[in-house]
């Protein structure tokens, strides 16, 4: 009976708290305005990037197109995952959308990779230098994205915030890897791959930091 | 983990959804209505996921408040009883998660309470002393000023003679003297009565 009059309590605190809300946009809506703002990221960074290396690289190797296309896929997909499972009812089957693009992605940077590993040392340090630019560019690219995403994500109930934050993270990841095409537009060495993946995992990890509060369930919010 | 699945109907489905749909405008009796019907439901899906029955209520009342705080992202055009399947369980599986880590962490021996009797005072020794010094407070009391002026400055506050003497403008001897007389009529007073 006491336990009864308790939940009760809890009824009429919640109904006497109650204020109207907008219910919130769909997964698709979401997605589609966080890959708008990776969009409007790539079209300023476009305006400071030389386009026609870019055009000509891409042309001349097919592979690179897959790499750049599973990036961008991956990116997509992997948002529009994150927002679905941010919602109370949805399938953890989401998880699984971005992993043909991921899949793509890897295998079409593997085969660039391939192709410059019997580069002269000249090169190989070139590419070195290269491998800082690209881990700066990415860790760089990620900052934005990520406060977006989180606002974004917290406005919903992830009820699953580790798996949220892993696809969340890898979107990002994915997103930031794909926008350093503009003013990367070459093949990754095998050191410059490594760097690639160590910058996209960093990104997934520091992502999964900031969602452990800013994501944070909503009874310990 | 035994999924629980919606039992039902579509049309008390379709009720529910218009009612947090209301709830979401600001309704505030259709929300009452219906957090008030679906407690049954949380309860049972709680149950199934492996709560324990005494733990059970704490659940709900989780479940409740996060419905509260997640009702923006209910789309009405989905069913209710699938949204709200989602938070009970999930509460159910944190609630589980949260006693498993608990009782990993804490040892309890419940023999412990038997053979190691707390040093303290037993109930019934708490209450004699606490008899006592109400008897003792009566006697002092009960003195005369002279007699419970030295009882209370040297016995009770522990001051030396030369403090109690300086604080009364009486002499050491003096104040010794109705020292001992004080502490002869209280002895006497409990002599007697014992």
């Amino acid at each position: 009976m006491t336990t009864y009059t308790s939940l009760d309590a809890v009824v009429a605190n919640l109904t006497s708290d109650l204020t109207p809300v907008r219910p919130l946009f769909s997964p698709a809506q979401r997605a589609t305005a966080w890959v708008g703002l990776v969009a409007a990221m790539g079209i300023a960074l476009a305006s400071f990037c030389d386009l026609s290396d870019l055009f000509r690289r891409l042309a001349s190797t097919p592979d690179m197109w897959m790499s750049v296309a599973g990036s961008v896929a991956t990116a997509i997909l992997a948002a529009l995952a994150a927002f679905e499972l941010s919602v109370p009812g949805r399938s953890p089957r989401w998880a699984l959308l971005p992993l043909p693009p991921l899949t793509l992605w890897c295998w079409a940077s593997g085969l660039g990779c391939l192709r410059t590993w019997g580069l002269s040392a000249d090169t190989e340090t070139h590419v070195a230098a290269e491998a800082g630019h690209c881990f700066t560019h990415i860790l760089m690219m990620s900052v934005p994205l990520m406060a977006v995403m989180m606002v974004m994500v917290r406005r919903a109930c992830p009820l699953r915030p580790h798996l949220t934050a892993l696809v969340a993270g890898l979107a990002i990841a994915a997103a930031s890897a794909s926008l350093l095409n503009l003013d990367h537009p070459f093949d990754a060495s095998a050191s410059d791959l490594l760097v690639h993946l160590f910058a996209v995992a960093l990104v997934i990890a520091i992502n999964q930091l900031v969602a452990r509060r800013a994501v944070a369930d909503p009874m310990r919010a | 983990m035994e999924r629980v699945s919606s039992t039902r109907s579509t049309t008390a489905d379709a009720a529910w959804s218009g009612l947090m749909a209301a709830a979401q405008g600001g309704d505030r009796v259709a929300y009452e209505r219906l957090l008030r019907d679906c407690i049954p439901h949380v309860k049972r899906v709680v149950r199934r996921t492996g709560v324990r029955p005494d733990a059970v209520d704490d659940v709900v009342q989780d479940v409740l408040i996060t419905i509260h705080r997640a009702r923006q992202t209910y789309d009405p055009s989905r069913s209710f009883t699938n949204w709200l399947s989602a938070i009970a369980q999930r509460r159910a599986i944190d609630h589980l998660r949260h006693r498993g880590r608990r009782d990993r962490r804490e040892v309890s021996d419940d023999l412990v309470y038997d053979n190691y009797p707390d040093a303290g005072d037993t109930p019934e020794a708490a209450l004699d002393g606490e008899h006592r010094s109400r008897d003792v407070q009566g006697a002092v009391a009960a003195l005369s000023p002279a007699l419970r002026e030295a009882v209370e400055l040297i016995a009770v506050k522990q001051r030396s003679l030369a403090e109690a003497a300086a604080e009364t403008g009486k002499t050491k001897v003096a104040l010794k003297v109705n020292l001992h007389r004080a502490l002869k009529t209280l002895r006497e007073r409990f002599d007697g009565g014992a």
